[in-house]
């Protein structure tokens, strides 16, 4: 069923825009309860050992200070298979910043001070926190993230490139960053020992996800847990899956029934408990021939994961897709660290692959001397190199022509460092960027009608349409979206629509994740407003109600299915300090129907903002010493700011896809984060002659 | 976070009583600093006194100095770093410490930030910010974490690297101190013991071997004010902060200079000039080996660049591989010469060209 637009493709504005601007919009955080205990956790000074004694007699003594949970003393949770979520269940310790006990206080200051109070004696062993490709611990996981194969082989690699006229062999690295939103993890968790009730105001991006892990880590039915989560100020993956911190949250509240238990972490405790993105060492080798035609590609990945727990990003899994070749061979390895668990940010994979695969291209367009946006050009595959399936739609080529045209490309002069002007060096560069079209099974959704006489009768209804599903709307217009969505598959009007999200009380979905949400919650909402049609016709009476699930997709497994884009940019490089700026950045993507120009072009902006802050800025600085990020917070840690960049664009091709999904739309969350960093540091190149193959590239990266 | 009392005694004199009389006692202005090392466990005072009323938040005219025809300005210790960045005299006699105020933290930020609070903000050094690595600064002979740590921000002039428990290489972060090492400032002080006056250039101190000092202040003494006396050649005079990021970022390197050219046979002649360098050193640093070698002399790049290195001929780089400084040796000089070219180009100060 693909449906017709009316309402998708409208600038419908944020529906819970007013809420937000007026601060009423409740945060997890902000959710009022009666008494509640602060939660301030202690956490390991040491990256590696055994905790040999805990000394909680001071921290209690303290006024206010209601309780010290530690290892000795705290709930025992059922199952500690994933070993991220056994908090405080025995003494060892995994890496630096690891809960090992959490102070509850009738104020956030006295748990605070508490925490500091309490007395821990450690076994310290030696740990190693650096990766490096030549430890002898280097493995290869069973698959990478989610479920890709870890190493692929397509046709002789070697071969080909032992006969390649050109070739590039090259070591790219990208850094150790956070997600760091603007709203940190929070959970307002509430035991209700006589009905044995979990209740949870949490920060997250899939309520369902949090109830289902955190149920089964706790033993109890799934059911028993209620999750809350109206409003999320940002996730970037970091609240994708629960963290240890949850589980903390309500293991403390179990040991308080009836008490809320609140627990927001600081920002430096974001940087040690909810994931990062692995740094990378990449090495890419490609062949092609001197008219640019890629006759291999080699990409192989050194990354690192924790030595308790495994995520394995799926970094090489760009180079599969992207470009037409016939020899191809794309590997990851695993370094194991005492180190919090890696996990993901947005575009995992995709992000930092895309950055060593385009600089790459472009270093063959040099080799070559062919321009880089024909480069890529040349390299388009008729079918998907990864499946060899016909692709749903694939228009990267309009992309690339679309952005050329729009940023006067063919005026550019293609030697680098020959633009001085006022003293900066100013060059320009390309990337290509794509992202798989997920969605993911699993989501129900209910829609209800209530005759409403109140209506205005020129709205065409007689009465409102309450769609329910528990999807999450971390800021990225998700309640928005789904509104127009349901009001073209019920053919209504969006102002008789309103869709609840964010609680289990809600029909279960899916999580943010993977930019699958609008496609599954979405198709979801379509397959339950078809049978609400088919069983009420257009004029249903009052109560009457439908169910719908996620259907499966008939086109799945017959088509490829992703989005493109090209993104240029222009970076000016201070000839006496090195200092970088962006004076221009321009992304064109082809991601399907755009339901909503307004919130897709902040999606997209905000996807090239990061990348931007991924090229200059971000970088998380693992002291080996003592095993933790010193930079832990937002004046050390650097994202990008206003200042570095002038003008920042996001456009589309109108793109009609028929098979991805019934609204014709691709996931836009992500993509546009994918190779913004190598336009951009293919853009430095051409400034300076400076290769830029590592980032954030600072400025002594130029100054000499 | 340990509990404290506030207190906002009537008047300076009272002020300083209570502090001078309590070691755990701390003057808390706006808080930008303070606060957060409260939330940080770093400074744990048991009272804060406000002194921001008690403070003058008025920026007034000197009168002229025996001999001068102009006199300079008295800035009051609460006066707000937005306040002073947006005076007319300031921006029009001394524009390099308006350019050094508005280049530092956010528009929030100098909204609340005052001009005491501003020159004794602590080091941003992360090490000392978080206690759970060693610092002498916060801990006396417990190490500098620093040296061999991240180090991107550190000091390369005037450091202590040895012995390791006197170790420290921070740097001073504060832009607006660098501007007024320019421009001569005085810091006026009223202690338990009545008023003095300490020459900024005197006022933060080098780490030697006591790192956990970071100025000649003594407990209990409070700023007053800070003079600025009358100077002509800061009329031009610029501020060249370089960072990492475009914006709300401590500097690595920066420049504040202030010079005078005149038409000299072969070309520009530096008649005079005054440097003083931010983030390489543990106070403001006035770069006199630098002024000495370009006063006099021609006022182009290659001198410009010949006086940055005089300068940084004692620098002591941190080698690390999570972040050493090294590159700021020519950081300074790429920094030194962008700044005193603006200078010397400034069609205002080049008497051959007149500005159209
Ligand atoms: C995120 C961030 C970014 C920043 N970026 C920059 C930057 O780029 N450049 C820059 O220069 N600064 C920057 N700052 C620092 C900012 O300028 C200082 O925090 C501010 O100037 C301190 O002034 P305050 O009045 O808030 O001091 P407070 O925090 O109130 O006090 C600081 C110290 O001064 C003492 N004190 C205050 N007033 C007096 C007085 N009259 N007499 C004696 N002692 C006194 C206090 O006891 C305390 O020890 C930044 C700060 C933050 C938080
Ligand atoms: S540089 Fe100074 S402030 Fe930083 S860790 Fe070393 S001693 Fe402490």
């Amino acid at each position: 069923m693909t449906l017709t637009p009316d309402a998708m493709g409208r600038a419908l504005p944020r529906i819970e825009g007013g809420q937000k601007v007026a601060g009423t919009a409740r945060y997890a955080f902000e959710h009022p309860v009666v008494g509640p205990l602060y939660l301030h956790p202690v956490q390991s000074t040491i990256a590696r050992g055994r905790v040999t004694a805990i000394d909680t007699s001071t921290a209690e003594a303290l006024d206010g200070v209601v309780a010290v949970l530690t290892h000795e003393n705290a709930p025992r949770l059922a199952d500690t298979s994933d070993a991220e979520f056994a908090v405080l269940q025995d003494d060892t310790v995994a890496f630096r910043g690891q809960y090992v006990a959490a102070v509850l206080a009738e104020r956030s200051e006295t748990a605070r001070e508490a925490a500091e109070l309490v007395e821990v004696t450690y076994d310290q062993q030696d740990h190693h926190v650096e990766l490096d490709e030549d430890s002898p611990d280097l493995y290869a996981p069973d698959v990478v993230n989610p479920s890709f194969e870890t190493d692929e082989t397509v046709g002789d690699p070697e071969a080909a490139l032992e006969s390649a006229p050109v070739t590039v062999r090259q070591t790219y690295t990208t850094a150790m960053t956070h997600n760091n939103p603007m709203e940190p993890h929070t959970t307002v968790a509430t035991w209700d020992a006589e009905d044995g009730r979990l209740t949870l105001f949490e920060s997250t991006q899939g309520v369902s996800a949090v109830r289902t892990a955190v149920a089964g880590v706790l033993g109890l039915e799934t059911g028993s847990v209620d999750v809350i989560s109206p409003h999320v100020g940002g996730g970037f993956g970091s609240k994708g899956t629960p963290h240890a911190n949850t589980v903390l949250a309500a293991l403390a509240a179990r040991a308080v029934p009836g008490r809320p238990v609140k627990y927001a972490l600081t920002r430096q405790q974001m940087f040690d408990l909810v994931g990062y993105r692995t740094p990378t060492i990449q090495h890419v080798t490609l062949g092609a021939e001197a008219d640019g035609r890629l006759t291999a590609i080699v990409h192989d990945v050194v990354e690192q994961t924790a030595r308790f727990k495994e995520f394995a990003e799926q970094t090489a899994v760009y180079s599969r897709s992207m470009y037409a070749t016939q020899n191809r061979r794309t590997s990851h390895r695993l370094v194991p660290l005492d180190v919090g668990v890696p996990s993901w940010m947005r575009a995992p994979g995709e992000a930092p692959g895309s950055f060593a695969a385009e600089v790459a291209m472009d270093e063959l367009a040099v080799a070559t001397g062919i321009d880089p946006v024909e480069l890529r050009i040349r390299n388009e595959p008729a079918v998907s190199p990864a499946s060899g399936l016909p692709f749903s739609s694939r228009h990267l080529v309009d992309c690339l022509r679309r952005g050329a045209d729009r940023f006067a490309w063919r005026l550019r002069d293609p030697r680098p460092r020959a633009r001085l002007v006022d003293g900066w060096w100013i060059g320009t560069g390309v990337a290509a960027s794509s992202y798989p079209t997920n969605s993911m099974p699993g989501s129900s959704a209910v829609i209800r009608f209530h005759v409403d006489p109140s209506l205005d009768p020129a709205l065409g209804a007689a009465g409102r349409y309450e769609v329910e599903i528990a999807a999450a709307d971390i800021g990225t217009g998700a309640r928005t979206v789904l509104t127009q969505i349901a009001a073209d598959a019920l053919g209504v009007r969006p102002e008789t629509v309103h869709v609840a999200i964010g609680d289990t009380a809600l029909p279960p979905a899916t999580t943010a994740g993977g930019s699958s949400g609008t496609a599954s919650w979405g198709a979801t909402i379509a397959d339950a407003a078809d049978r609400f049609r088919d069983k009420w016709g257009d004029d249903p009476s009052d109560g009457a109600q439908a169910d719908g699930s996620m259907p499966d997709n008939p086109y799945s497994g017959r088509y490829a299915m992703s989005a493109y884009g090209a993104h240029f940019a222009e970076v000016a490089v201070h000839a006496d300090t090195g200092e970088v700026r962006v004076p221009r950045m321009l992304g064109v993507f082809a991601a399907g129907r755009i339901l909503n120009p307004d919130t897709a072009r902040s999606q997209l902006l905000g996807g090239m903002t990061m990348g931007l802050s991924m090229a200059l800025h971000e970088e998380s600085v693992l002291d080996p010493r003592s095993g933790h990020v010193i930079n832990h917070d937002l004046a050390n840690y650097h994202v990008t700011a206003h200042a570095d960049v002038g003008v920042m664009e996001a456009e589309w091709i109108d793109e009609e896809d028929p098979y991805v999904n019934p609204m014709g739309c691709k996931g836009i969350g992500e993509i546009g984060i994918v190779g913004a960093a190598a336009a951009i540091a293919n853009a430095a190149h051409h400034a300076t002659g400076v290769r830029m193959r590592s980032v954030p590239m600072t400025l002594d990266d130029f100054v000499v | 976070m340990k509990p404290f009392t506030y207190a906002r005694p009537d008047d300076a004199a009272g002020a300083v009583d209570l502090v001078a009389g309590d070691p755990d006692a701390a003057f808390l202005a706006g808080g930008t600093n303070l606060v957060d090392h409260l939330k940080l466990g770093i400074a744990s005072p048991t009272t804060l006194v406000d002194v921001t009323s008690l403070t003058s938040d008025r920026i007034d005219d000197l009168p002229p100095a025996h001999g001068d025809t102009d006199g300079g300005l008295r800035i009051g210790a609460a006066v707000r770093n937005s306040d002073l960045a947006a005076h007319g005299r300031v921006r029009a006699e001394y524009p390099v410490l308006a350019e050094a105020l508005l280049q530092g933290a956010s528009g929030q930020l100098r909204n609340m930030a005052t001009t005491g609070g501003n020159l004794l903000q602590r080091t941003r050094c992360a090490y000392f910010g978080d206690r759970t690595t060693p610092c002498n600064k916060r801990e006396p002979g417990s190490g500098c974490s620093a040296i061999g740590g991240w180090a991107r921000y550190h000091a390369i002039l005037g450091a202590t690297h040895e012995p390791a428990g006197q170790a420290c290489v921070a740097t001073h972060p504060s832009d607006m101190a660098v501007a007024m090492a320019v421009l001569d400032a005085q810091v006026q002080v009223l202690g338990p013991d009545g008023e003095r006056t300490i020459p900024l250039e005197e006022f933060h101190r080098l780490p030697g071997d006591d790192p956990t000092r970071d100025t000649v202040l003594r407990h209990g003494e409070l700023i007053t004010a800070v003079d600025l006396p009358a100077a002509p050649i800061a009329t031009s005079s610029t501020y060249r902060k370089v960072r990492d990021r475009a914006s709300y970022a401590f500097a690595l390197v920066s420049v504040a200079a202030a010079m005078e050219v005149v038409d000299g046979p072969d070309g520009p002649v530096v008649a005079d000039v005054r440097i003083a360098l931010g983030g390489v050193a543990h106070t403001p640093w006035r770069a006199t080996r630098a002024e000495d070698a370009l006063r006099g002399g021609p006022a182009t790049d290659e001198a410009f660049r010949a006086a940055a290195a005089a300068e940084t001929a004692g620098a002591r780089p941190i080698e690390s591989a999570v972040g050493g400084n090294a590159f700021k040796v020519p950081l300074v000089a790429g920094t030194l010469a962008a700044a005193l070219r603006t200078l010397a180009h400034d069609p205002s100060t080049d008497p051959t060209e007149e500005p159209g």
